[in-house]
């Protein structure tokens, strides 16, 4: 009796055991995310601090920034830049007209007929990027599907140059990155509670300015992460543009590959990556900053 | 918000069928300006239907629907100036309390300083002064029920829909906020139209109840007379606790186990009936007490105690089982047989309803 307050086996029966379960518990978590943890280690980080230090090597084996200087000194990278830019914002903004009304059609859709359509945004999915992309060749090049219809119904005599151009890699990029929006965007049109729009309109609403008021507002967070995550896919992308632009559209990837693969200049190539990928950081920063990242991150659930 | 400001609702032949399945049967209602009328049913009845066709998010086959002398059946919901409390309030998430509000008042183009004082005393008026700043998800179920009322009488609405909009309420705070609406109505006169499957919180709350099964009205009526009068075998069951007896009835009188049964409502019927027994209508007599007439005998054969009453089962002569209602204290438990011991229970004239046999 006299130790029964003292004795933590009295006071606290089992505690000891308990906490260490709860101990092995937390351990056995961790080891869960090791071998993930260790593979973006060395696959991931490894390589861009390995990029990073090229970057700052001159030619001689010394540090120097020339690579960086050369960046803003020659205008060629800026105009990779810009193209880059240019394909990523143009991409997104088509994709949004193109994506948002076809996501909020299936919205509408009853469940079976939604899935359906919902397997037909992912079919490009299950085929090669390599094998769609000359797909857009076969389409779109001088002696191609739609320019030999237009000629034989008369629409347009000489054939067009839908490829080898901007809009060639435009319209491939668009089409690439499509289902990455439309994703986003369903999902948190699905979660928006169908009852909100019959308030809107008991509350004398017109459907036009119910749907700017109330439904645009709540399925704003997919559309934004689905923007965000179709505008950072451009930045870096390369098959594509590398197919369809022919050589005459040089975003910053293809840039990348033309330094290594012609000119093994790896110390130029990798301040191209490293400016892209700050380029792109920055980005993510202010999309984060500007509209909340757990709404993007938390898109496709009920706010 | 004037008394006036209400409009009464004329419902004829509405008609909604969902493949096989008549959701409206030929639904004819006329609710009176200012009145508090119940759509009271069980789920799959039409009712929701009705209120849904009433907003105008269900189109009818066929039929016609009137606020005042104004044919509504075509009109497009948003311009049917109706207030509607949601069964899940749909409150918009994206706003806060006032601009939940105010929402209504925008759309007709009121003028800010009008909308933040109108905002306000709506507010007061649901007991959420000084909550317009807060958001939605920050409001507990009986707030967000009171901002989705706010926010549906807040434009003066000449006619209020609501939905079940107590169904997702606890029961103490659904009992205070039945007495709340109740009172809310009594002051704003605006004609209501309110949807339940709970007939105790139909009872409390309206001026009439209709009950409603299969799409078709079965009974239009005040509370009291739905409860005491029921028209059909229907609503006696679904409305109370009921048991029912086979009994003969010829020139007028009703006889059940060689006994006569008064009945003070006597319908022009004749044949083999129906005799309708609330369980708390029935006494239990004392066993030697010398009666003639509107005597039960039987045999007591469970007892359950509820609370605050005591549950009695009874096989009577002929079979049938019946269930009484007692008080459960100690006067009342001392009154009651035990379990297997014959009982006699009184019926008074006023409580005994005969409904025709086929159960009409």
């Amino acid at each position: 009796m006299r130790a029964h307050s003292k004795d933590p086996t009295l006071s606290a029966p089992n505690a000891a055991g308990l906490a260490l379960d709860a101990r092995r518990e937390r351990w056995i978590m961790l080891g869960l995310t090791a071998p993930a943890l260790s593979l973006v280690t060395i696959i991931m980080i490894a390589p861009i601090v390995w990029l990073f230090s090229l970057s700052l090597l001159a030619d001689d084996g010394t540090f120097s920034l020339e690579h960086y200087r050369r960046l803003l000194e020659q205008p060629s990278y800026r105009r990779n830049f810009i193209v880059t830019f240019e394909i990523s914002l143009l991409t997104t903004a088509i994709a949004i007209a193109l994506g948002y009304p076809l996501a909020y059609v299936l919205a509408q859709l009853p469940r079976r007929a939604a899935s359906l359509c919902l397997i037909a945004v992912l079919l490009p999915f299950w085929t090669s990027l390599l094998v769609r992309t000359y797909a857009w060749l076969v389409l779109l090049q001088r002696q191609g599907l739609i320019n030999k219809w237009g000629i034989a119904h008369g629409w347009w005599s000489e054939p067009l140059a839908l490829v080898h151009n901007f809009s060639g890699t435009l319209i491939g990029t668009v089409h690439i990155m499509l289902p990455f929006l439309i994703l986003p965007v369903y999902g948190t049109m699905k979660s928006i509670d169908g009852s909100l729009m019959n308030a809107a309109a008991n509350l004398g609403a017109s459907p036009a300015r119910a749907f700017w008021s109330v439904y645009f507002p709540l399925s704003l967070p997919g559309l934004m992460a689905g923007a965000l995550i179709v505008f950072i896919l451009s930045l870096g992308f390369y098959v594509t543009p590398a197919v369809l632009g022919g050589g005459k559209v040089s975003m910053v990837s293809n840039r990348i590959a033309n330094d290594i693969e012609i000119f093994f200049n790896w110390g130029a190539a990798s301040a191209l990556g490293v400016v892209l990928l700050t380029l792109t950081l920055i980005v993510v920063y202010a999309a984060a900053r500007l509209l909340g990242l757990s709404r993007i991150a938390g898109a496709g659930h009920a706010p | 918000m004037g008394e006036s400001a209400s409009l009464p609702i004329a419902v004829r032949q509405l008609t909604k069928a969902y493949g096989a399945v008549h959701a409206l049967d030929h639904v004819d209602l006329d609710v009176k300006s200012g009145e508090f009328l119940t759509l009271l049913g069980p789920s799959g009845s039409g009712k929701t239907t009705l209120l849904m066709v009433l907003a105008g998010f269900v189109r009818p086959d066929s039929g016609s629907v009137r606020f005042g002398t104004q044919e509504v059946v075509r009109l497009a919901p948003h311009k049917r100036n109706v207030g509607m409390v949601f069964q899940n309030y749909a409150l918009f998430p994206h706003m806060d309390v006032a601009a939940n509000i105010a929402f209504p008042l925008k759309l007709r183009g009121v003028r800010s300083e009008e909308i933040a004082r109108r905002v306000a005393s709506a507010l007061e008026l649901v007991q959420l002064g000084g909550y317009g700043v807060r958001h939605i998800d920050q409001l507990s179920g009986g707030q967000r029920q009171r901002v989705a009322l706010a926010r549906a009488i807040v434009f003066e609405p000449r006619i209020v829909l609501m939905d079940e909009p107590l169904s997702a309420l606890d029961k103490q705070l659904r009992e205070a906020m039945q007495l709340e609406l109740r009172r809310l109505h009594e002051r704003l006169g605006t004609t209501t139209i309110y949807v339940t499957h709970d007939q105790r919180e139909a009872l409390t709350m309206s001026d009439r109840i209709a009950v409603i099964n299969h799409g078709k009205v079965m009974q239009l009526d005040a509370p009291r007379r739905i409860y005491d009068r029921p028209a059909n075998r229907f609503v006696a069951e679904f409305i109370g606790e009921s048991a029912f007896l086979n009994v003969d009835v010829a020139a007028g009188q009703c006889r059940f186990a060689g006994r006569t049964i008064e009945v003070r409502n006597m319908p022009a019927v004749e044949g083999r009936c129906q005799l309708m027994l609330r369980p708390e209508r029935l006494r239990i007599l004392d066993q030697n007490e010398p009666v003639a007439a509107n005597v039960l005998d039987g045999v007591v054969t469970n007892m359950v105690f509820q609370g605050d009453t005591l549950l009695l089962h009874v096989r009577l002569g002929d079979g049938s089982a019946i269930s009484v209602r007692g008080p459960s204290n100690e006067a009342g438990v001392a009154k009651v047989p035990g379990i297997g011991n014959p009982i006699r229970l009184g019926l008074g004239a006023g409580d005994a309803i005969i409904l025709p046999a086929d159960g009409g």
